[in-house]
């Protein structure tokens, strides 16, 4: 993708995902997106991501590829068509759901999907698209986590243990492939202001889709393969992380 | 070609590493053979790894290294040319050719790549205004083609525009296996060598204007002063040194007594290979570059030997760490006027830019081939780190103003360029593109450059 990190052939995995978009968009503003491939499950969705990535990037080709997460059966398929015009620079992982805890603590059939969108289906396309990498040489996947996935709360625990493998998976499938020229960029956003946190309270350090999109750009730029957004939530994280459970427990989170 | 031979790849500039197989066939027979394998991706050329981007890299597919070419197969003092393998290093035929009181008519910025990379990138050195690019001196040379054949290429008769093609055809025509070099008959080893400190642009330039009468010049320039500085600088302009300076009265140089010197002597200091992040910033390059430039002594007719003239960073091993692990970038374009090369520097100044002296040169005619980088003007290189603040926008910027003044950029030291201005700086371009069709139909040749152009 260059020397700089602009990279120049996208694709986006949750392909009607607002983070995602964010960060095809902020892609964007390089000029050099010529390929972008948008895969993901609501075909009228998608079809407006794809209007607003052909105006954003102004000659872009985009190609659409449907995709549902929970039928991995499908996932060689799904991947062979994003690599179908050639090299991808960078794929985006970011179809996921918030899922409810109430909800889940009583219909476990409710988290078993929740850990299938978020979790396998990660596992099942961050798998194949890594094979892909390994194969052209080179590669960027951008896995989007979350701090949910750090600590485990009552108000989010089947959420943040399915970011918490995520986030694990990733952060060793990057160390198994640096060898062979695949870098895996770790975002892990605090509350994001989105569809999928709409009407919900809105705590201090929260960011908007624009600001990962711009801070993934960042990224790639420097390099930098672990993302906090905002990046004042890395010490806060730790800080966290060293806490005993009892205490963790009693916080207002 | 197992998977296991994979290795990461990387050049100069030390950016964007991908992983390819890396092959080093030790006779032209095994080379000739990657030709029929059967290589999904592509196969490209590489000598010593210096081209500063991803022009000697191929992700996914076959590096060869051109290392068994090794050999200078003919030289004839009396007619003053060579008959060069092209995985001879530069510094190496430096050293062959000067015990015959002859050097060579091109020498590039360093003298660590090889003579096939010479041809491939068309190097230029700071003679381009006297003495042209190197294309200028190939006679002929043997290419090794897609379809596993050898030709032999001349510039005026034969498959000529093969033959210009591959002058900057960065590899992707085939790979140069031999090549003939008119060579230069020089009077001693030594430089005799002008220093002007010019304390803004304009006196840069009209000190560079008056080093066209040397046979080479070049100008240094701190990109970092502002005001009524802006834009000085300390111009070099030599000539190869004559017995009479050498041994006349005066008073000769430091080291001018004794032996003639080593075009190619080993390098006196290298960096360690964990360099501390952030060394070189806006504070210390600024700093480096005011003690350098007040360390400059105007002065004439200095005996110089021409490791030190030509190649001053060679004498430093590594240095291309010091820009920590992202890497550099290395930025070179050409403009045919002084009012676009003032505002390109103006632009690194006040982006405060952390740039390590840049280079500015006249440059001379061009030559035939449709990817060689030099045309009449003025050409300005300049080390980047790539995770400078807003790099690839000031870039960018830097692009759009060098399409505006019809100029161009060099393609073997790229690593970012927009692939829509490939035809804007190289007006053939589509000529180029003919050509390659028709002698590699199949795209053999291929390298994450001509990817990433779409070449």
């Amino acid at each position: 993708m260059g020397a700089v990190g602009d990279p120049q052939w996208v694709a986006l995995v949750g392909g009607t995902s607002e983070i995602g978009l964010a960060v095809v968009m902020a892609l964007a503003e390089s000029g050099r997106l010529q390929r972008v491939v948008l895969a993901g499950r609501d075909p009228d969705g998608l079809r407006a991501a794809a209007q607003l990535t052909t105006v954003v990037t102004g000659s872009a080709a985009v190609r659409l590829v449907t995709f549902e997460a929970t039928r991995t059966a499908t996932h060689d398929s799904v991947v062979r068509e994003m690599f179908q015009d050639g090299d991808l620079d960078v794929v985006i992982l970011a179809a996921g759901e918030l899922g409810d805890a109430d909800a889940e603590l009583t219909h476990p059939d409710e988290a078993v999907r929740l850990a299938e969108v978020n979790y396998v289906a990660s596992l099942s396309v961050g798998l194949r698209v890594a094979d892909r990498f390994r194969a052209q040489g080179h590669g960027t996947l951008v896995v989007l986590s979350s701090v949910a996935g750090q600590r485990g709360r009552a108000s989010n625990f089947v959420y943040g243990s399915t970011k918490a493998g995520l986030d694990v998976f990733a952060e060793g499938l990057g160390a198994r492939l640096h060898d062979d020229g695949v870098r895996v960029v770790l975002v892990r956003p605090g509350f994001v202001r989105s569809r999928m946190t709409a009407g919900r309270d809105v705590p201090p350090l929260a960011s908007d889709p624009e600001d990962v999109g711009r801070a993934v750009v960042a990224a790639l730029r420097k390099g930098q393969e672990t993302v906090w957004v905002p990046p004042a939530l890395r010490a806060v994280m730790l800080t966290l992380r060293a806490m005993p459970r009892g205490l963790f427990r009693r916080l207002p989170l | 070609m197992s998977p296991e031979a994979r290795q990461l790849v990387t050049s100069w500039g030390r950016t964007a590493a991908t992983s390819a197989t890396v092959v080093e066939p030790t006779d032209l027979a095994s080379m000739r053979t990657l030709v029929h394998a059967d290589v999904a991706r592509g196969v490209i050329a590489r000598g010593l790894g210096r081209s500063y981007g991803d022009q000697a890299q191929n992700a996914g597919g076959v590096v060869v290294s051109t290392h068994h070419l090794d050999r200078v197969t003919a030289l004839d003092v009396d007619a003053a040319t060579v008959t060069v393998q092209g995985g001879v290093r530069l510094g190496t035929l430096m050293r062959v050719v000067s015990r015959f009181g002859l050097a060579l008519p091109v020498v590039p910025g360093t003298r660590d790549v090889t003579v096939g990379g010479a041809v491939a990138a068309d190097v230029h050195g700071k003679n381009h205004h006297r003495d042209g690019s190197i294309g200028r001196h190939v006679t002929r040379m043997s290419l090794l083609t897609a379809d596993g054949t050898t030709v032999d290429l001349r510039p005026e008769d034969g498959d000529r525009e093969l033959f210009w093609a591959t002058l900057g055809g960065l590899g992707l025509t085939g790979i140069v296996l031999d090549v003939d070099l008119r060579l230069l008959r020089v009077p001693t080893r030594w430089m005799r060598v002008d220093t002007v400190r010019a304390g803004d642009l304009d006196a840069v330039l009209a000190a560079l204007a008056d080093g066209d009468r040397r046979r080479y010049s070049v100008a240094w320039v701190d990109c970092l002063a502002g005001g009524a500085r802006a834009g000085r600088g300390v111009v070099t302009a030599a000539d190869h040194a004559d017995p009479d300076d050498v041994s006349g009265s005066g008073a000769p140089a430091r080291g001018a007594r004794g032996d003639p010197p080593d075009p190619d002597p080993p390098a006196r200091v290298g960096i360690p290979p964990w360099v501390p992040p952030h060394v070189l910033n806006r504070w210390s390059v600024q700093a480096f570059n005011s003690a350098w430039f007040r360390a400059a002594r105007s002065r004439t007719d200095a005996l110089q030997a021409p490791s030190g003239f030509f190649h001053p960073l060679d004498a430093v091993t590594g240095w291309n760490r010091l820009y920590g692990s992202r890497g550099l970038v290395q930025y070179q374009c050409v403009v045919p006027d002084v009012v676009a090369l003032s505002d390109l520097l103006d632009r690194l100044r006040r982006a405060r830019a952390p740039v390590f002296l840049a280079v500015v040169k006249r440059f001379g005619a061009g030559n035939p081939g449709p990817l060689s980088f030099p045309q009449p003007g003025w050409t300005l290189a300049v080390d980047l780190g790539a995770d400078v603040d807003g790099l690839g926008a000031l870039l960018d910027a830097m692009d759009e103003r060098v399409a505006m003044a019809g100029g161009s950029v060099y393609l073997a030291k790229d690593s970012r360029l927009a692939p829509e201005l490939l035809p804007v700086f190289y007006p053939r371009l589509d000529q180029w593109r003919d050509l390659r069709d028709r002698v590699d139909p199949s795209r053999r040749w291929q390298s994450d450059l001509s990817r990433r152009l779409s070449l």
